[in-house]
């Protein structure tokens, strides 16, 4: 997620030195720049997964789901030090300019152009996946081989491909976060992943896992009952309040809201 | 001579914290060595030991304040009981919840309760005077053997200045003397325990919880006991490192230092092992605090060098994985003695 | 013989499972192997798909070689294979399981699934249902029609007939006749050795990781030893 961030960061610095007008499109406040710096970002941190996957986890599948966990935790530590080495722990901005939220007549809410903007790519985002795992030959294999791995290998089905773009898509879905987190707080940090950690835990467990849909709605709890929380209690147990809803889950429901196995 | 002094104290520094980590290593290695619990959340344990020790036989966090707990000034044996024993409350209680669940579960519960109790330390001031930190903790005997010192060197005005040097590290010596014994101790319980019939339920449990079923063993709660008391060790390294450093906040707990490390050192040095564990502990803090060194020739600045030296421990970790799953010892073949023909 | 296992020896680590079993299925064939618990039979099933490397002996697929492929590479040549249990892929629809099957096709794969539906017209009615959703009688045939759809000259079929009631057992049988009548040759592991004896053309009778008879099916149906060892008198 940060590495996606931070590559964003990059293309849009490379984007910006090559002379590409940084004019802010309408409203917002960035230009094509940062849009063709979005998706470079992905597709780069989808290659950073693809490759780490056949050079590491390849070898260590066999060895078991914790040793592979193991092993991505340390590779997380990795990465985000990589980051810190090149950038340093203190925040990179992608804009400077200050925005100022506008009231939407009808709604009666203040709301920034941005954010509008973050909604309109989430929503872009969502609809992807779902087209990708309902209607595609890959993404339907992704689910089978979810299913039931071993299966999956008799009926055919080239496995290794299959986790190569679960990794990809992973990846570019988690930069992808990363880069609309920066737009929304303006600057991003190294261990911006990490804050996010918990709640993305918390949400992937209350929608049940190896549920996509489950976890896009787990995700808005999460993210909404952060937010309503901030309003009775300090603002820096928002992760806190992630990690309560998951032990309620965990203990009335460990299955998840919508989980069915 | 006096540079050779210098290095010499700073060996015992080296070996007090490698010490530590090792006894936090050896809790680690009852969890997952021998159980094979995943727990991720190390820090969080260590952290609960060294605030409640400090609070048990310290002075008041900070700013009194009607909520504020501790500052009891009791011996350190106290508050080292008490580490113990809030370690294993809480441990207790996540395990009761978790473990009879899937094991990532017990993982992600685990990074969570670390992270909470943090941001818990971070933000109470009347528990632990927030990013401040608790100052002033005393140390075991410091006094009586600061004394003895001083007075010795005015009774010995002529000595030469190295053993001058020498003499003046004597608590660190001391305090070097009550780890290793500790940590000793515990090496010891630990192999005992293995070995015995307690140690092979738990070593079948890991390998197997259906056949530890099966042959009518209660796994749940074998599996609460292993982790209880693999939390009460971090705990203890916890009050460990409290006394010594005198100063603990918030950021002495997190991830990396809290957890990362001490799975790193468990692989690298065999898990399964208490020699490994013992062993992995001093390597890794060995490998951590020699590149320490690398900044100076590398011209590197402070935060570069951090991050290049995580990155170091990161890759050794990956290889190990990949090269020796075993770590550098691996686990021994045991048989208790029940089964020795 | 278009599929060939010659002296196959087999097992787990280090226990060895498979003696040396010898035997093949031919062109269009039926082919049973009955025997007690523990004979060996899925064992055999899965080292010839691969699953499993024999430690001795030869599989020959079509005068080929193919020992120690991997499944998917024997599975692209034209055998296909049924577990006896987690079959289907539960959260997918009757009709993806039917493409999953298909995977490896470079083709339309909709003129088979027309061909597969033909053979199993239930399937077309539920094709928009979850599996999750279907009796088990249903998933039997869902897994069949999946390991169909790459139009495999060879079928394994691991117990089909396993925890399914009297009726649908007689129904898969029916099913089994009719896919080999389109052609496929079928080998499959039983428990219900007596029917299963009775449509196959040849059997094979296994214990204990040997061989112990061959035949047609009604000769071992007639056989008075096989009949009192195997058969439950």
């Amino acid at each position: 997620m940060s590495l996606g961030a931070f590559l964003a960061l990059v293309s849009l610095s490379l984007l910006r030195g090559l002379g590409i007008p940084d004019s802010p499109f309408g409203p917002l406040s960035f230009g094509l720049p940062m849009v063709l710096a979005f998706f470079i970002a992905l597709s780069l941190t989808a290659l950073a997964a693809i490759i780490i996957d056949r050079i590491l986890y390849l070898r260590l599948r066999r060895t078991g789901p914790i040793i592979l966990l193991i092993a991505a935790v340390g590779m997380a530590f990795c990465l985000r030090n990589i980051i810190q080495f090149i950038w340093g722990p203190q925040p990179q901005y992608y804009i400077k300019a200050i925005q100022i939220a506008r009231k939407i007549p009808l709604l009666g809410i203040r709301i920034k152009p941005d954010e509008i903007f973050i909604i309109i790519v989430v929503a872009l985002l969502v609809i992807g996946l779902h087209f990708f795992l309902q209607k595609t030959k890959m993404g339907k294999a992704m689910r089978a081989a979810s299913d039931n791995m071993e299966l999956a290998r008799v009926s055919g089905i080239d496995t290794e491909k299959v986790i190569m773009w679960t990794w990809a898509i992973a990846a570019a879905l988690a930069a992808a976060g990363g880069i609309l987190v920066g737009i929304e707080d303006k600057f991003i940090t190294p261990d911006m992943g990490w804050q996010m950690l918990l709640p993305i835990f918390a949400a992937v467990i209350l929608g049940g896992i190896g549920n996509p849909y489950g976890a896009m709605a787990g995700g808005m709890i999460i993210g909404l009952s952060g937010e309503i929380s901030t309003a009775f209690i300090s603002t820096a147990y928002k992760p806190a309040v992630a990690f309560i809803i998951m032990v309620i889950m965990l203990i009335i429901k460990p299955r998840g809201l919508f989980g069915t196995r | 001579m006096d540079t050779f002094i210098g290095i010499l104290n700073y060996l015992v520094f080296f070996a007090i914290t490698a010490g530590i980590y090792a006894v936090l290593c050896l809790g680690l290695n009852i969890q997952w060595g021998y159980t094979g619990l995943f727990n991720i959340g190390i820090a969080g344990f260590f952290a609960v030991g060294a605030y409640t020790s400090a609070l048990l036989s310290g002075p008041p966090p900070g700013p009194l304040d009607w909520r504020t707990v501790g500052g009891f000034q009791l011996p350190w044996v106290v508050g080292l009981l008490g580490a113990i024993i809030a370690s294993g409350i809480i441990a207790f209680f996540i395990g009761l919840l978790t473990l009879r669940l899937k094991e990532d579960y017990l993982a992600i519960a685990t990074i969570g309760i670390a992270e909470v109790i943090r941001l818990i330390l971070k933000n109470e001031g009347w528990l632990s005077n927030t990013v401040w930190g608790i100052k002033h903790i005393p140390s075991p005997l410091h006094q009586p053997i600061e004394a003895g010192v001083s007075s010795f060197l005015k009774g010995h005005p002529q000595l030469s200045p190295w053993l001058v040097h020498f003499i003046s590290n004597a608590y660190n010596w001391f305090y070097l003397a009550l780890v290793l014994v500790i940590l000793g101790l515990l090496y010891w319980t630990s192999e005992r325990s293995i070995r015995s019939p307690w140690g092979r339920v738990l070593r079948t449990i890991r390998e197997d919880e259906a056949v530890a079923a099966v042959s009518g063993k209660n796994v749940f709660s074998f599996k609460l006991q292993s982790f209880v008391l693999g939390a009460m060790v971090m705990g203890m390294a916890g009050s460990l490192y409290a006394h010594y450093a005198k100063f603990i906040d918030a950021s002495s707990f997190e991830p990396l230092y809290g957890t990362f490390f001490i799975w790193v050192m468990l692989i690298i040095g065999g898990s399964g092992n208490s020699k490994g564990a013992v062993l992995g502990a001093f390597v890794i803090w060995g490998i951590w605090a020699g590149t320490e060194f690398l900044t100076g020739p590398l011209a590197l600045s402070g935060t570069q060098a951090g991050a290049l030296r995580v990155i170091v421990v990161g890759v050794l970790l990956e290889l190990t994985l990949l090269l020796r799953p075993q770590g550098i010892l691996g686990e021994e073949k045991i048989v208790s003695r029940m089964l020795k023909k | 013989m278009i599929l060939e296992a010659r002296n196959i020896k087999a097992g787990y680590g280090e226990v060895e499972i498979l003696h040396g079993i010898s035997m093949g299925v031919d062109k269009a064939e039926i082919i049973s192997i009955i025997g007690p618990n523990g004979a060996g039979k899925s064992t055999l099933m899965k080292t010839i798909l691969g699953l499993l490397k024999p430690t001795h002996g030869k599989i020959t697929f079509d005068g080929h070689d193919i020992t120690g492929l991997s499944p998917d590479k024997i599975v692209r040549r034209g055998i296909c294979y049924v577990p006896q249990t987690d079959n289907v892929f539960p959260s997918l629809t009757v009709e993806e399981n039917l493409e999953m099957g298909a995977f490896i096709r470079k083709d339309d794969f909709r003129p088979r699934m027309k061909e597969v539906y033909g053979i199993f017209p239930d399937l077309k009615e539920a094709k928009r249902f979850r599996v999750r959703k279907l009796s088990g009688g249903q998933r039997q045939m869902v897994a069949m029609a999946r390991a169909l759809m790459l139009d495999p000259q060879v079928l394994l079929l691991d117990e089909p007939s396993a925890s399914l009631s009297p009726k649908l057992v007689k129904l898969i049988f029916e099913k089994i006749v009719e896919i080999n009548q389109s052609g496929v040759g079928v080998l499959m592991v039983e428990q219900n050795a007596r029917e299963a004896l009775k449509l196959c053309h040849r059997g094979y009778v296994l214990a204990m990781g040997h061989k112990k008879f061959e035949d047609t099916g009604q000769a071992l149906l007639n056989n008075e030893k096989v009949g009192k060892l195997y058969l439950g008198g």
